[in-house]
């Protein structure tokens, strides 16, 4: 069974979950068809799709922590209320980084549907994005294979204050803090 | 105005280390340029056609002159001694070395000011009035809501990779100076029949490939919810808008698609959900940014006006700049004076490093220290005594910053077009140049009267031309720059699109078309009605038929673009 690093709240650990993706070709199945095509042995992150269309058939996997599903940007989190129970972890799938719709998923599986357990970032994940991932509510992401996962690691604190609220940090700004009123009118840089 | 407080520092603070560490992974290669794009871009960087270029965010426009001071000082360092105010009452600088980016922003930090989300697929800078706080039409001042969506949409986690770009514009008077109605979302600040603030909530207006005048979708919105309401805005526009189609991306294509109504219910249904929640305004909150926008120290003055009135009489110049150039005030004995950045042969919007710093001198002798950058490309010093018009009048001359065509025909908006940007189809710049040049006779254009007129080097619009009352687009035909006119736009409290008179032109038949279009306008005009007035009475027709009803020639009679293939 293959192992690789992810992050995992703020370290990087080896983790054992492979990916399932319908547009890959899965041998001895025809491609695309998330009702016939067979998840192989291990633990696998499979396409809502294909798990939707399969849980009978994979009712015993689940029932034994060796099926998580994953989301895809264009797919409705609500699919999933009242069946979230049975997984080990959800994933979102961030086709491209420049692809927002996984922060609105995130945050709707953390608020409306309360989902508590792990919430795994996999796509094209990168350092620069993962401090807003995690503000949504994700806290395991499966940086790109071809980045270190030590250096996304730095992206997750690269601000210790934000303005507005989120799934982390569920009281904005000017609730938290007392903020001062105007002083007298400042100087500062003035000379240059 | 608003002053940062420890907590503004701090962010801004770890943007600029978090920017400074992009830089220098994209330099050694650890950042590709596909990964680096959007976060520059969202930092205000833009690669244009010669260099980059960096905007730099005024919120809803407001400067101190501390900050005008450091424009000056980042023009000098950093550019060539110039930088340009844009219609989004940002600045930008056209030449800017990537490397030096993240010290432009520390520069930039030691004046409370950034460049974050002034591009990209986020929420861009809040613009308003000019004349906010001043206005003798103003309701509610609307700036203190602007810096709250200012700082609630700041690195907003959810909503950093929207389908496209995001512009929220917000209006407090009676009179639409912000131009609401072609913005993804615009506000107006109005009271109810009890007397309570909110806002007239409008959607999906825009201007680009479609333009369209943006759609009410809650008539009173009580101003505690601004944030929450908005919330819900952008997360049903976050799922459902485009990603397939740059094109189609903008909130106002999924308002057409799924008509104002089903828009609305989705919003309301997700407002369900958030309304009454932590975001929810406090009024200790809104009162503490509020109280930064408390009024200047005014004198108790009265009006001058015989004494001006004997000022412009000796003074045609100062007549004509005191018609033109100088606005209202609600507090008696002062007015707001717009320097007008639209000489003849300066490209629209453009400001030396010297004029800024002239311009904050200004500010600091006549209005108390404050200045404001308008949508259409000046800079307004919101409070000075009318008692020191004069003198303030004199001063702006010899510096170039007092022609006196504010509203008039030479007060273009104009993009910086082909010159600079990658993304233009046309240079837009020559044209205004070549239209200023033909009609800089101010006794024409006082005679002319107000008028807009709008260039975009492309259909992004950002010279708006869809809202002009007359509109130039510089489009592109088999490589060759052309330009369509249409007319009968406006912006304001009765935004209106144009419509395309006819078949494009080349750029030397450009002041003739205008020629052309203004020769209809003083032939059919009635008294005292402008130039939009005019287009919406008699319609389009007329002007196409004199426009083309004879072929353009250029000074010496050779035909000029289409009409030489005739």
């Amino acid at each position: 069974m293959s192992k690789h690093l992810i992050i995992k709240g703020r370290e990087v650990v080896e983790d054992d979950w492979q990916v399932l993706r319908l547009a890959e070709p899965v041998e001895g199945a025809p491609a695309h068809d998330p009702a016939t095509v067979a998840v192989p042995e291990g633990k696998f992150i499979v396409p809502l799709s294909l798990w939707l269309a399969q849980r009978d058939v994979l009712a015993a996997r689940t029932a034994a922590g060796e099926i998580a599903v994953w989301i895809a940007s264009d797919e409705r989190p609500e699919t999933l209320k009242g069946l979230l129970d049975q997984f080990p972890l959800i994933a979102v799938d961030f086709p491209k980084f420049t692809d927002g719709r996984g922060y609105s998923i995130a945050y709707n599986l953390r608020t409306r549907l309360g989902w508590t357990g792990e919430l795994r970032a996999i796509g094209d994940v990168l350092r620069d994005q993962l401090f807003s991932m995690r503000r949504v509510g994700f806290d395991a992401y499966a940086v790109r294979a071809d980045r270190d996962p030590h250096d996304a690691l730095k992206g997750l604190t690269d601000f210790s204050e934000t303005y507005q609220a989120s799934v982390d940090q569920k009281v904005p700004l000017f609730r938290r803090h007392a903020r001062p009123a105007p002083a007298v009118a400042n100087n500062d840089g003035a000379g240059i | 105005m608003y002053q940062y407080d420890q907590f503004d520092h701090l962010i801004i603070r770890e943007r600029i280390a978090q920017y400074r560490d992009q830089v220098r992974r994209r330099l050694a290669d650890e950042l590709t340029e596909a990964e680096f794009l959007p976060l520059r871009l969202q930092n205000g960087l833009y690669m244009q056609r010669h260099a980059y270029m960096l905007r730099i965010a005024v919120p809803y426009g407001l400067l101190a002159s501390k900050q005008m001071r450091m424009f000056a000082h980042i023009a000098r360092k950093y550019d060539r001694g110039y930088g340009h105010f844009t219609t989004r009452q940002n600045i930008q600088f056209n030449w800017v070395e990537l490397e030096q980016t993240p010290d432009i922003l520390s520069d930039l930090a030691s004046v409370e000011m950034h460049a974050i989300q002034t591009s990209g697929n986020c929420i861009r800078n809040t613009t308003s009035d000019p004349y906010a706080g001043v206005a003798a039409d103003e309701i509610i001042d609307p700036r203190p809501y602007a810096e709250v969506l200012r700082q609630w949409s700041t690195f907003h986690p959810e909503f950093i990779a929207l389908p496209r770009k995001f512009k929220v514009a917000i209006n407090g008077a009676v009179e639409d100076r912000a131009a609401i109605a072609i913005h993804d979302i615009g506000l107006t600040v109005v009271r109810n029949d009890a007397g309570e603030i909110g806002f007239k909530f409008m959607a999906g207006g825009g201007m680009g490939r479609t333009p369209i005048i943006g759609s009410v979708i809650r008539e009173f919105l009580p101003w505690q919810h601004l944030l929450t309401y908005t919330e819900a805005v952008m997360r049903v526009y976050n799922q459902y808008g485009r990603r397939d189609n740059k094109y189609k991306a903008r909130i106002k294509i999924l308002l057409k698609a799924i008509g104002v109504e089903e828009f609305t219910r989705q919003v309301e249904e997700e407002w369900a959900d958030l309304k009454d929640g932590p975001e929810t305004l406090t009024v200790e909150e809104m009162q503490r940014v509020i109280d930064y926008f408390q009024p200047p120290a005014y004198k108790t003055l009265d009006d001058s006006d015989a004494a001006l009135q004997a000022q412009a009489a000796d003074s045609k110049a100062f007549g004509n700049w005191m018609k033109r150039n100088v606005k209202p005030h609600k507090v008696p004995g002062y007015a707001a004076v717009v320097l007008s950045l639209k000489k003849t042969g300066v490209p629209p919007g453009d400001a030396t490093a010297e004029q800024m710093d002239f311009m904050a001198d200004l500010a600091d002798r006549y209005s108390f220290g404050e200045l404001r950058v308008t949508h259409e490309q000046n800079v307004v010093l919101a409070d000075v005594e009318q008692s020191q018009l004069f003198a303030l009048w004199q001063e702006a001359k010899a510096h170039g910053l007092a022609t006196p065509n504010i509203g008039l025909l030479t007060d273009m908006i104009c993009c910086p077009g082909g010159d600079f940007c990658s993304l233009a189809n046309a240079k837009s710049i020559p044209i205004a140049a070549a239209i200023a040049e033909r009609f800089d006779n101010l006794d024409y254009q006082h005679d002319i009267g107000e008028i807009e007129l709008n260039i975009s080097g492309c259909i992004n619009a950002c010279g708006h031309h869809h809202v002009g009352n007359i509109g130039v687009l510089g489009v592109d035909k088999d490589g060759s720059e052309w330009y369509q006119v249409s007319i009968g736009g406006a912006q304001g409290n009765n935004a209106a699109i144009g419509k395309i008179i006819g078949p494009s032109f080349s750029a030397l038949q450009m002041p003739e078309v205008i020629d052309r279009l203004l020769q209809v306008y003083l032939r059919d005009r009635f008294e005292g009605e402008s130039f939009a007035e005019c287009v919406a009475r008699i319609g389009v027709a007329p002007f196409k038929e004199f426009v083309y009803a004879t072929p353009i020639a250029e000074k010496g009679g050779r035909l000029v673009g289409e009409d030489e293939y005739v």
